[in-house]
């Protein structure tokens, strides 16, 4: 067993106006081949209007362990949301 | 049950005392409802666990096709025959969604067909009976994806990420297989006596092989207590066994149809059907490669993937070409 088709990550659009999600992956020769293949694999059932296709080693990925460390900053800053600021109801919507 | 005797690694379960740090906190997720990611750390024997039992639930998938794919061509009508091809290619894609989920626990897709070919790993024992009579496709699509719902259900709760995505997946395609199965004894059992007594046969004959998808019993299960702790089983063999049974036995009254047991009974306090226990000693035969089609369901597969290799290899030198020629022009 050699030559094992590389691995593509799959990204499906469900409707026309949402962004495309990943679905789940599988093997293809090509980038051509792989979209094929997930048409019959994940969009049966008009899951979708659109695909991506990328290979798995294409993407970098944040580590599990760096949870802390990469989120926690942005945690300190209330402030980023707008119920830190109090307006009065005289204003009006806002 | 696809995945009926997945062998853990662990002895017995390990009590919080006995767990390192890291094992108490990755129990700690998973008591609290977390759903584990591939990159997350795990006990070397959930992985391997894991891989074993998805493994075996991605084979039965793709093995289950063969039963089916036995009577395509032989549809009585085209609109059965186009329905029969849709649920055995849905069948496909559910082996392929599976074979990605295990593949993101470090296995790889070659890896675990190899396992497969030289019968290192098991499939589920419920293929290795022959599909005989055009019924077999209604009794396997009602009784077998029932079986197979009523366990799969459950799973999408389970606590890896990639294994629960797919179960639900699966889950919301499995429901059409079993519908279209039930439609074809009804047509079957309200048809001409010959074509009743041709479900009923069907339905003697699967009924036994269809309580063992559920694995032994629990008091001879000596892996699940592990699994479940871990909830990569969520409910009991005997306990999906019997729910399999209240809810089949119904449908089949509404069949006409009589279920090979005389011992069943439906116990009026409890609400539960008495039934009998399949042969256990018939399905580690089975499982030990000695059932009617092991052989032939094997060399299938084999036969598929020695045959599929030009195409497998044809297309990589094509893809390498055309990468070839792309970087060539730029």
């Amino acid at each position: 067993m050699k030559n094992e088709w590389p691995l593509w990550e799959v990204f499906i659009r469900g409707k026309h106006g949402t962004s495309h999600r990943h679905f789940g992956s599988l093997h293809a020769p090509d980038a051509e081949m792989a979209i094929k293949n997930a048409r019959d694999v994940y969009t049966r059932r008009n899951e979708g209007v659109s695909i991506w296709v990328v290979e798995a080693e294409h993407i970098s990925a944040s580590a599990p362990s760096d949870k802390g460390p990469l989120y926690e900053p942005s945690n300190a800053k209330v402030y980023r949301h707008p119920s830190f600021f109090d307006i009065p109801d005289d204003v009006g919507a806002m | 049950m696809y995945a009926q005797v997945v062998e853990s690694t662990g002895k017995s379960v390990k009590s919080p005392e006995e767990m390192s740090e890291k094992e108490r906190a990755f129990q700690a997720r998973i008591d609290a409802g977390e759903k584990i990611e591939p990159k997350d750390w795990m006990p070397d024997d959930y992985r391997k666990t894991l891989i074993r039992q998805i493994g075996q639930h991605a084979h039965s998938e793709v093995v289950g096709q063969l039963p089916e794919g036995n009577w395509i061509t032989r549809a009585p009508t085209l609109e059965r025959k186009a329905i029969l091809l849709a649920k055995v290619q849905d069948e496909a894609g559910h082996g392929l969604y599976l074979y990605c989920a295990a593949e993101t626990l470090g296995v790889s897709r070659d890896d675990l067909t190899e396992q497969l070919l030289s019968g290192r790993m098991k499939y589920s024992s419920i293929f290795n009976y022959p599909t005989l009579t055009w019924a077999d496709m209604g009794a396997v699509g009602w009784l077998v994806d029932g079986a197979a719902i009523m366990n799969q259900v459950p799973l999408q709760r389970t606590s890896f990420g990639p294994y629960s995505r797919a179960m639900i997946r699966v889950c919301k395609e499995e429901s059409f297989h079993q519908r279209q199965g039930y439609d074809i004894m009804m047509k079957m059992a309200n048809g001409t006596p010959a074509q009743k007594a041709m479900a009923q046969d069907a339905l003697n004959r699967l009924w036994y092989p269809s309580l063992m998808m559920f694995g032994p019993s629990d008091k001879n299960s000596v892996h699940s207590a592990q699994s479940m702790a871990w909830k990569i089983k969520i409910d009991s063999n005997d306990g999906l066994r019997q729910r399999f049974v209240d809810q089949t036995v119904p449908q089949a009254e509404y069949l006409g149809l009589t279920i090979p047991d005389d011992n069943l009974r439906l116990d009026e306090e409890t609400g539960h059907y008495e039934f009998s226990q399949p042969d256990w000693s018939e399905f580690n035969d089975v499982l030990r490669g000695n059932g009617p089609c092991n052989t032939e369901r094997l060399n299938a597969r084999n036969k598929a993937w020695n045959d599929g290799a030009w195409v497998r290899d044809g297309l990589m030198a094509h893809a390498a070409k055309k990468a070839a020629a792309k970087i060539a022009a730029e």
